[in-house]
């Protein structure tokens, strides 16, 4: 039942001499939501750029439903500078672009909103659906696919009421208020099909009543689309209700792994972060 | 529930399209009549023909630069690339002789109809395109621009090589091809019946603008925009950055491929030393004030400019008289002085250009009533 989708082996991603992301393990299986938390520079965002294909890790390797998807080890000059732990034990170098790995079925959201600036809320979400057209360039510049471009239309259409957005959908992106825009991220990564998610600070920003609405509505989301969710957050509320399980990194290292409750209690993670967050 | 969306987008389209699509007839039933009326010899028609080879090769540019978020400057480049194919292929066999003097009649010993031969002149330049594209498509805004620059340069330098004379006739001219004016049809005694020389570039001009505003409004122009607001996200969302960048590269490049040789056909002769870096930057400065991002904004500039630095501005160039008194500062050159402030000012304070990114149904739709008809029969 619980399947494996997502699994990060032995992941360090190194800048010259810095660790941002150091020997990160972890797992996510079908249907779940995790949570990756962490002080600000834990390297959260980093492990996201690795698993979309933003970076190609530095040593270990990336997993998406039993495919590997990013692997390597310290090559060139990083053989010398490399302080990961686990190197040498990934020899083949795999290395996708984030379009082929958003074509395998992961889709994101971004930390600072990256919305298409000139483009309607409409189109910002039919945009996405342009990786599956069937059709080849000179049909589809040519407007001779009339019925698949009908499809993606209605198919938008048809998100967009899901989500909650079809009033402002002849709008320009960035006119939309904050929350607006959050969600219509959200929907635009839902417009490419993916069954798993990843989700970066999507409550940064937000008021308490907004973060709740957000709540609810990532497990509706979740549900009717049947995702596999995985996400960065601040908002400890939001984590903890949430939450099947959640990741702790600190300084690129993971210090815990559990469920909300686990979590709350390990010392370590109060030491490094929630005793911080609490008073 | 599904279809209710669609309804409000072909509302829109309604009587916004209909009306631009009356003005745009209007003119090309202007351009053709007037030029049966005036004289042919009217600097008129000089500016409408040059005119829209510019348009073609300003929306062209605009769809890399404005449309994908490339900042490319290698547009003269490829329509030397243009109009050198074209006329290779076209000059008449008879007189080839004439043409490759100095290089025993040239190697191409045929000539194509002129469609084939503009088609083709397309595709030799998206040909470099590609493998230009290959390598610099990588580089990021400054870098991809002075590489493109730089490919405009080296190509018309090889153009001009002597060892590949028989092609190119060297740094001779290429000369004696079809041009607009051997569309005019004549009779027997050679007096012109139907004068269709501003009719033709008007067509071939129009019917690439429109195959250009065709892939705009397609997905595949979705998703060039996509790029151009936010590569990380477009990628993100599954759009092949490498793909869709060469993509757009090589069909700019392929019209202006084809505005070269209209352009050709224009001039009646090609020299590789006439497509210099400052013709790029004309190309670009249209683009600049028309609006980057709105192909009515480069198709009525490049009438504007053409017509300003041809026509109307010409008397800046002599010295004039108003009574017995004589205007100061008027002499050979002073024109490009006035241009450059126009310029400027519109830098400065225009920066949308004349239409910013709308286009021309979008004046029909809200408030904005501006001068689209006028402006576009100039």
């Amino acid at each position: 039942m619980s399947a494996n989708v997502l699994h990060l082996d032995n992941v360090t991603m190194q800048f010259g001499g810095v660790v941002a992301v150091n020997d990160v393990s972890l797992d996510v299986n079908e249907g779940e939501i995790v949570a990756l938390i962490g002080p600000n520079g834990a390297g959260k965002t980093t492990v996201f750029n690795v698993i979309t294909g933003v970076y190609a890790p530095t040593n270990g390797r990336v997993t998406l439903r039993g495919k590997v998807i990013a692997e390597d080890q310290p090559r060139g000059k990083m053989r010398k500078l490399y302080s990961g732990g686990h190197a040498y034990m990934y020899p083949h170098t795999v290395n996708n672009t984030p379009d082929k790995i958003t074509k395998q079925g992961m889709a994101r959201t971004f930390q600072n909103i990256r919305l298409f600036k000139s483009m309607t809320v409409f189109d910002n979400v039919l945009v996405a659906k342009h990786m599956n057209l069937k059709a080849g360039f000179l049909r589809t510049a040519l407007h001779l696919n009339g019925a698949e471009e009908r499809r993606i239309r209605e198919e938008t259409q048809a998100l967009l009421e899901v989500v909650g957005l079809t009033d402002v959908q002849d709008e320009i992106a960035t006119a939309l208020p904050y929350g607006k825009q959050r969600r219509l991220e959200i929907a635009r990564a839902l417009s490419t099909k993916p069954s798993m998610l990843l989700l970066d600070e999507p409550a940064a920003g937000m008021n308490p009543q907004e973060t709740e609405e957000l709540c609810a509505f990532i497990r509706d989301i979740k549900d009717r689309f049947g995702l596999t969710v995985l996400l960065i957050e601040h908002d400890m509320n939001l984590v903890m209700d949430i939450s099947d399980r959640i990741y702790v990194l600190n300084f690129g290292a993971l210090i815990a792994e559990g469920t909300p409750a686990e979590i709350q209690q390990n010392p370590e993670v109060i030491t490094a972060y929630l005793g911080v967050a609490e008073e | 529930m599904t279809i209710a969306g669609k309804t409000p987008k072909t509302k829109k389209l309604d009587r916004a399209t209909l009306i631009s699509i009356f003005i745009i007839a209007l003119v090309y039933v202007l351009a053709f009549v007037l030029e049966q009326v005036m004289p042919a010899t009217s600097m008129l028609f000089t500016v409408l023909k040059k005119g829209a080879t510019y348009a073609l090769v300003a929306v062209s540019m605009n769809l890399l630069n404005g449309f994908t978020g490339l900042f490319s400057l290698g547009q003269a480049g490829f329509m030397l690339i243009g109009a050198y194919t074209y006329a290779i292929f076209t000059i008449p066999v008879a007189q080839r002789m004439n043409v490759y003097q100095y290089y025993n009649g040239g190697l191409v010993q045929f000539s194509l109809p002129v469609i084939l031969a503009l088609v083709l002149a397309g595709l030799f330049a998206a040909l470099f395109a590609f493998l230009i594209g290959l390598p610099v498509l990588r580089l990021k805004s400054d870098y991809l621009a002075i590489a493109t620059l730089g490919f405009a340069e080296i190509i018309r330098a090889i153009f001009q090589w002597d060892k590949i004379g028989v092609l190119t006739n060297g740094s001779n001219l290429l000369r004696l091809f079809p041009t607009f004016a051997d569309f005019n049809v004549r009779d027997a005694n050679g007096t012109v019946l139907v004068y269709w020389s501003t009719f033709v570039p008007f067509v071939i001009a129009g019917v690439c603008i429109a195959l250009i505003m065709l892939l705009i409004n397609s997905s595949y122009g979705r998703a060039f925009k996509a790029i151009r607001d936010d590569e990380t996200a477009a990628e993100a969302m599954g759009i092949n950055l490498a793909r869709h960048k060469m993509i757009a590269f090589c069909v700019s490049s392929f019209f202006a491929g084809v505005g070269g040789a209209m352009l050709a056909m224009y001039a009646n002769s090609v020299q590789a030393k006439s497509f210099t870096t400052a013709m790029t930057y004309e190309i670009l400065l249209i683009v600049v004030i028309g609006g980057i991002g709105s192909v009515t904004g480069s198709v009525l500039s490049s009438f504007l400019f053409v017509a300003s630095s041809e026509w109307w501005l010409r008397f800046l160039d002599q010295e004039q008289m108003i009574g017995a008194w004589k205007v100061p500062l008027l002499r050979n050159g002073f024109r490009l002085v006035v241009f450059s402030v126009i310029i400027m000012a519109v830098v400065l304070f225009f920066r949308q250009g004349i239409m910013g990114t709308r286009e021309l149904p979008d004046l029909f739709r809200k408030r904005h009533k501006l001068a689209g008809k006028g402006a576009r029969k100039a």
